[in-house]
C-alpha cells in the first residue's frame, strides 16, 4: 500500500517534470498552479493559510471532524432508511414495482439541485443543536440510502430456494424467515453497499455543505480555497487529500465491521 | 417390519395427483401409498418420475392438485405446522453464518426451546451423528459427508416422527455414501423414526429400506413396490448377500418394465 503511494507520488512528479521540461501543453499547461509539487502540498499542511491562523493541518482536521460528523449521521440515517425500505420492498412485488422506479429516479436528480430545497425544508424544523449540519446529514443520507436499498433487496432475495423450503418445513412465519434466513443471507450484499455508502456519504456531506454556506466543514474549505487557487493551489490540494483520507477512513471502518460480523467461507471472502 | 395395513399409517396418500400448469405436466398421477410407523420406505425411479415432488407433497411444501393426504393422521399442513417431520435435502442447506451447533439448534429456536435445553439437545444430536467436537466449526470447514450428518442432526433435533430425505447422499462419493448409509441405519434404529427416502440408486434403496417403491415417469406413477426382507441390523456384509443381489435385480426389472407388468402381489402392498 505504501509502495503504491510512493509510485503515485513518483508518477505525479515525473509527469510534472516531463511536461514542464518539454513545454507540452496538452491536455493542460503544467506549472506550479495546475500541478504543485507534492512536497509543496505536504509543506502546506504545516503552514498557516492566513497569517494569524494555526497551521493548515489543524484547521483541516477540525473541519474534517465536522464533516465526518455529518457524514456519519448521514451514513447511519441512510443505511437505516435504505435497509428498512429494502425489507418493505422485498415483501411485496407490488411495492417493488410501484416504488423502485422512483427510488432510481431520486438518484438521477443531481444532489446539488436538491440540496438547497432540503436545507430550506428541514433546517427550520431542526433543534438548535442540529441546525445546518443536520440538514447536511440528510443530504448525505439521500445519497447513502440508494446503494443500501438496491443491494439489500438483492441480498434478501438471494436466499437459497432449498433454505426457504427448509424454513417452510418448520412452519416459520415471515419474521422468522426474515431474521433467521433472509437478513443473514443478505449481509454480504449489505456490506458491499455499505462500503459504497461510506464513501458516498463523505462526498454527500461535502457537497451538502455548499448550498448551506456552512464554513465549518471541508466543503466550506474547498469553496474558500478555490477562490485563492491561482495564488495558493497547494491549500486546495491539501484539502482534497484530507477529504480523500476521510473517505478512506469511513471505508476501512465498514470493512472492519464486516470482518467482525459476517461469517462466510474464507475462499469467498473479499 | 410392521404390517402397513394394520398399523395406523404415518403417511397415507390416496389418489394423489399433481399437475403443474406450466407446460401442463402431470408430475404425479393417482398415487396411493401408506407408510407405517418405523418403516423405512425408499422412493426410486428415473429423473422426472416425480419422486421428489411426491416427497414435497408429503411435507406440504407443494400442494397436490387432487387426492387426499394425511401425515400422522392429520392434514399435511397441520402436520407441518406441528413439526411432525424433519427434512434433509441433497445439499445440506446449512447456514454459513451459523456454527454447526447453531445450525442444529435452528428448528429448536423457532420452537421456542430455551437455551439450556437447546444446548443439551444439540450435544445429544452431535453424539448421535458422531460429530462431537465439531460444534463450533462453521459448515464450510466440514466435508460433504459431515455437512450431511449435520443436516440429519438438524432434521431430527426436535424429534419428529417422520424423516423425509431427498437424495441426501446423492452428491457424495461412493465410499462416503456407503458409510453414511450404515450410519443412517444405526441412527434410524436408535431413534425409531419413520423414513421416506428418495434416491436414484438401486443398491442404496435396497440396502436401507424395509420397502422400496418404484416409480415410473410421464406421468409419475407407482410402478410397483418391493418388500426388502433382509434382516436388520444390516452391516457392510449385507451388500454381499445373495438375497441382496436378488432384490437389487427385482427392483431393476421393475424399473425397466416402467410399470407395465405389475405383479398381483406387488399391487397388494400398495393398498
Amino acid at each position: 500500500m505504501l509502495l503504491v503511494l510512493a509510485v503515485l507520488v513518483g508518477l505525479w512528479e515525473l509527469y510534472r517534470w516531463i511536461w514542464t521540461s518539454t513545454g507540452w501543453t496538452w491536455p493542460f499547461v503544467v506549472n506550479d498552479t495546475s500541478m504543485p509539487h507534492v512536497w509543496t502540498i505536504v509543506k502546506a499542511f504545516g503552514q498557516p493559510a492566513q497569517v494569524d491562523q494555526p497551521a493548515l493541518i489543524s484547521i483541516l482536521l477540525r473541519k474534517a471532524a465536522f464533516t465526518a460528523q455529518e457524514a456519519a449521521a448521514g451514513f447511519g440515517l441512510g443505511a437505516m432508511i435504505g435497509f428498512v425500505l429494502a425489507v418493505a420492498l422485498a415483501h411485496s412485488r407490488l411495492l417493488q414495482r410501484s416504488f423502485l422506479p422512483y427510488i432510481v429516479g431520486s438518484q438521477t436528480v443531481p444532489i446539488l439541485a436538491v440540496a438547497p430545497m432540503v436545507v430550506l425544508w428541514i433546517n427550520p424544523r431542526l433543534p438548535a443543536s442540529l441546525q445546518n449540519w443536520g440538514a447536511v446529514a440528510v443530504i448525505a443520507a439521500y445519497l447513502t440510502f440508494f446503494p443500501v436499498t438496491v443491494n439489500t433487496l438483492r441480498g434478501l432475495q438471494s436466499a437459497d430456494a432449498r433454505a426457504l423450503e427448509l424454513m417452510r418445513s418448520y412452519a416459520a412465519g415471515r419474521w422468522w424467515v426474515l431474521w433467521k434466513l433472509r437478513v443473514p443471507a443478505s449481509l454480504p450484499y449489505v456490506f458491499t453497499a455499505l462500503r459504497l455508502a461510506a464513501t458516498v456519504s463523505v462526498v454527500g456531506a461535502i457537497i451538502g455543505e455548499l448550498p448551506t454556506g456552512l464554513q465549518d466543514g471541508l466543503g466550506g474549505a474547498i469553496i474558500n480555497f478555490n477562490q485563492y487557487y491561482s495564488i495558493e493551489p497547494q491549500e486546495l490540494w491539501a484539502t482534497n487529500v484530507i477529504a480523500a483520507l476521510l473517505g478512506i477512513a469511513f471505508f476501512v471502518l465498514v470493512v472492519l465491521a464486516e470482518k467482525a460480523i459476517v461469517r462466510r467461507p474464507p475462499e469467498r471472502a473479499v | 417390519m410392521t404390517d402397513p395395513v394394520a398399523a395406523p399409517a404415518v403417511v397415507r396418500l390416496e389418489g394423489v395427483t399433481k399437475t403443474f400448469p406450466q407446460g401442463n405436466v402431470t408430475a404425479l398421477q393417482d398415487i396411493d401409498l401408506a407408510v407405517a410407523p418405523r418403516e423405512f420406505v425408499s422412493l426410486i425411479g428415473p429423473s422426472g418420475c416425480g419422486k421428489s415432488t411426491l416427497l414435497r407433497v408429503i411435507g406440504d411444501l407443494i400442494e397436490p392438485t387432487s387426492g387426499s393426504l394425511s401425515v400422522n393422521g392429520k392434514p399435511a399442513r397441520k402436520a407441518r405446522e406441528d413439526g411432525d417431520y424433519g427434512i434433509v435435502f441433497q445439499d445440506a442447506v446449512l447456514f454459513d453464518w451459523r456454527t454447526v451447533a447453531k445450525n442444529i439448534a435452528l428448528p429448536l429456536e423457532m420452537l421456542g426451546w430455551e437455551r439450556r435445553r437447546r444446548k443439551q439437545r444439540v450435544a445429544e444430536m452431535l453424539e448421535l451423528v458422531e460429530l462431537t467436537g465439531f460444534a463450533d466449526h462453521h459448515p464450510w470447514q466440514l466435508s460433504g459427508g459431515m455437512q450431511q450428518r449435520v443436516a440429519i442432526a438438524r432434521a431430527l433435533s426436535f424429534e419428529p416422527a417422520l424423516l423425509l430425505m431427498d437424495e441426501p447422499f446423492g452428491a457424495l462419493d461412493e465410499m462416503t455414501r456407503e458409510r453414511l448409509n450404515l450410519e443412517l441405519l444405526s441412527i434410524w434404529e436408535q431413534t425409531g423414526n419413520t423414513v421416506v427416502f428418495v434416491t436414484h440408486s438401486i443398491s442404496e434403496a435396497v440396502f436401507l429400506s424395509s420397502r422400496v417403491v418404484v416409480m415410473s415417469p410421464r406421468p409419475g406413477r407407482i410402478a410397483g413396490t418391493v418388500d426388502i426382507d433382509l434382516p436388520y441390523p444390516r452391516t457392510a456384509q449385507t451388500r454381499d448377500a445373495p438375497r441382496f443381489f436378488e432384490l437389487v435385480t427385482e427392483v431393476r426389472q421393475l424399473l425397466r418394465s416402467r410399470g407395465e407388468h405389475l405383479l398381483p402381489e406387488e399391487e397388494a402392498v400398495l393398498e
